[in-house]
């Protein structure tokens, strides 16, 4: 069933999120801007620390106790997240509408359970097929659903199913597991999957294979993506867009092609040239990665911006748009050609 | 299956752990300052006939000897006669196990039933009031003397509020023996006014064993559901919608349940022994009343007895606690 609706799944705006530690507030996400459409992949890239992680969690409504978000909305699928009831966002859109792929597929399955039981059990409140607000678990459902765990089991080639669910997670490969996670991402038919470095923990050959089904998969259902990765090869792989994001601000949005091609930001430019290529030798961006609790004015990669001046530490630069579909937040963008 | 083979290996082990401690008791035993032979003859016996009585009893021979007799009796069933009373020791000891097990599987029963929920939620609640309330309650609990306790709940209850007896198990006899269990037999036989009256005279002795019991349980419940509460499985879980109330008593309480479970196999074993002060206290005819009365008549063969027949109960347990693990803990299979 698909209603009629706007080309934009998710708008974030202005969305700010700070945590209380013991060093002080630090304000981890600020004033993040960014929008996907139905059925796109969408990379958020950045170094480890820039927030990527954070604003998966606060679009999940998954933020830890001590963490704190504000900012104008959230909007999925015309509701706002930022003030749903925190009871219905967890019945009816976190696992369900929402639906998430953690960074580590060893870690994320409980030991002591099987891995059907595990599957069953997200079924049991996620499936498509369940009531809002259902307690139980009607032998009807029960069925339909074990149909659709098979058929999706073996749509993300995984052999031998029924004897899998049977076993418990360390009986099981990596990648079989980060398969699972794929196909229980899947399972509630969601229309936007948050994969946190999905393949960080996997060995490279099979990072490709899984990066792979996961756009298969994601295209063949016309479900939208949202990818966190540190590794922009993996962006390469499998994004149509992606957002680059540095101590907590989104600073460039672009399509693929144009993104490698030729970035706008500064900091976009930096970090395609630190990618080992046969010319270039190893090279880094000069400087540290800022201090979150108090964190330099204006535009916070300034420090360590070739193209820095007066107003960069004054004052956050307005989004301009240099070509069609690519944004970019900087005082002195890149001439794009 | 490898539970089998666990099971195996470890009564396998059986033999040398028993030998071990009948080596360690009768060590004891022929270490301290008393001797049996005098004690059985009586105080006005002759020099004559109390080594009449140290030969018949096998007593004159080397030590290693005497061991290897022992360790054979005991193998096969016969734990000798009470100096005392004459009576067979392995007898008396079966007839009063009933007694003390029901005692202490009401008490561990209570003890998990209040613990493990206590200790849930003090995780949850990690530094609220609850919290700070549990853990004064559960450190008086541990430091609380057990015949203190029983001696002020006997006052209270008992004494001045009068709900319940100050002592003994039953008023008259018991209900006619099945397994010797009276809560169970009173049921087995449909009799609820014995049953009343067991539960009433179970209360007070049951409490005093399973304070300091519950007080294990909530610490090692918290601190085990706090350990598994910043798993990733549990974010998993939270991120996909799965209700809290499902991944706390399903999913976080078994991975903490774990260490807990090996304190619930040597608490077992503390409310063996604790038994002998409540079942002193409360004049209940259990193996502690037992254990009681026989070091008091320096009846040396029953303290031993008593002492191997615990032994034997608490590798039991050990032995049980270890099978329930590998069933809760896929991966050690």
């Amino acid at each position: 069933m698909i209603a009629p609706m706007d080309a934009d799944l998710l708008s974030i705006r202005d969305v700010s999120v700070s945590f209380t530690t013991e060093s002080g507030t630090a304000h981890v996400l600020d004033e993040i801007s960014l929008t996907l459409r139905r059925g796109e992949i969408m990379g958020l890239v950045g170094e480890s620390g820039c927030g990527k992680t954070t604003l998966a969690r606060t679009i999940l409504g998954a933020l830890p106790p001590n963490a704190r978000a504000r900012g104008t909305a959230i909007t999925f699928d015309g509701r706002d997240l930022l003030t749903i009831d925190p009871r219905e966002a967890a019945d009816q859109i976190r696992g369900r509408a929402i639906t998430f792929v953690p960074q580590d597929p060893f870690s994320a399955f409980n030991p002591l359970f099987t891995i059907g039981d595990q599957i069953f059990e997200l079924l049991r409140w996620k499936s498509p097929d369940r009531e809002a607000g259902e307690r139980g678990y009607p032998r009807t459902r029960r069925r339909a659903d074990h149909e659709r765990a098979l058929a999706l089991l073996r749509r993300v080639q995984l052999p031998d199913i029924e004897r899998l669910l049977r076993k418990y997670p360390h009986e099981v490969s990596g990648g079989q597991r980060q398969r699972l996670m794929i196909a229980m991402a899947l399972l509630p038919e969601p229309r936007l999957v948050i994969a946190d470095e999905p393949t960080t923990a996997l060995d490279v050959t099979i990072q490709a294979q899984i990066l792979r089904l996961l756009r298969e998969l994601a295209v063949e259902r016309g479900v939208s993506v949202l990818l966190t990765t540190h590794d922009l090869g993996v962006a390469w792989e499998i994004c149509d867009r992606v957002t680059v994001m540095y101590a907590g601000q989104a600073l460039e949005t672009a399509p693929i092609e144009a993104f490698f091609r030729a970035p706008a930001l500064p900091y976009t430019r930096l970090l395609l040239d630190s990618l080992p290529s046969g010319e270039n030798p190893l090279r880094g961006i000069a400087g540290d990665v800022p201090n979150l609790v108090n964190p330099p004015p204006g535009c916070r990669f300034h420090p360590r911006c070739p193209e820095v001046s007066d107003v960069c530490r004054a004052s956050r630069p307005p989004t301009s748009e240099p070509a069609p579909d690519h944004l970019v937040r900087c005082h002195h963008p890149l001439a794009v050609p | 299956m490898r539970l089998l083979a666990m099971v195996a290996r470890r009564c396998l082990w059986m033999p040398p752990t028993l030998f071990g401690l009948l080596l360690i008791v009768f060590t004891v035993s022929h270490v301290i300052p008393s001797d049996p032979a005098r004690v059985m003859a009586g105080e006005n016996a002759s020099a004559s006939q109390v080594a009449a009585i140290r030969h018949q009893y096998g007593l004159d021979l080397p030590l290693p000897v005497q061991f290897l007799r022992y360790v054979k009796d005991v193998a096969t069933g016969d734990m000798g006669k009470s100096l005392f009373t004459q009576r067979p020791v392995a007898e008396d000891l079966l007839a009063r196990l009933p007694a003390t097990m029901e005692l202490a599987l009401f008490a561990m029963s209570l003890a998990i039933a209040i613990g493990v929920p206590l200790g849930v939620v003090a995780a949850l609640r990690r530094n609220s009031w609850l919290d700070h309330l549990v853990r004064v309650v559960t450190v008086a609990g541990l430091a609380m003397a057990a015949f203190w306790l029983a001696i002020l709940l006997q006052l209270l209850f008992s004494m001045w509020m009068g709900l319940t007896p100050v002592r003994g198990r039953i008023n008259g006899w018991g209900p006619d023996p099945i397994t010797g269990f009276f809560t169970l037999d009173a049921v087995l036989l449909g009799d609820w006014e014995t049953l009343g009256q067991a539960l009433r005279h179970l209360i007070l002795p049951t409490l005093t064993l399973a304070l300091p019991a519950v007080a294990t349980i909530v610490r090692f419940t918290r601190a085990g559901m706090i350990n598994v509460m910043s798993s990733n499985f549990v974010f998993y879980q939270t991120a996909m919608g799965i209700p809290r109330r499902r991944i706390v008593w399903k999913y976080l309480l078994r991975a903490a349940l774990i260490g807990t479970l090996t304190q619930i196999g040597l608490i077992f074993g503390n409310l063996i022994a604790g038994a002998v002060v409540v079942e002193t206290v409360f004049d209940w005819p259990g193996l502690g009343t037992f254990a009681v009365n026989s070091i008091l008549h320096s009846d040396y063969n029953a303290v031993m007895s008593f002492t191997v027949f615990t032994g034997v109960i608490f590798i039991l347990t050990n032995l049980m606690v270890d099978i329930a693990q590998t069933m809760l803990d896929p991966r050690g299979r």
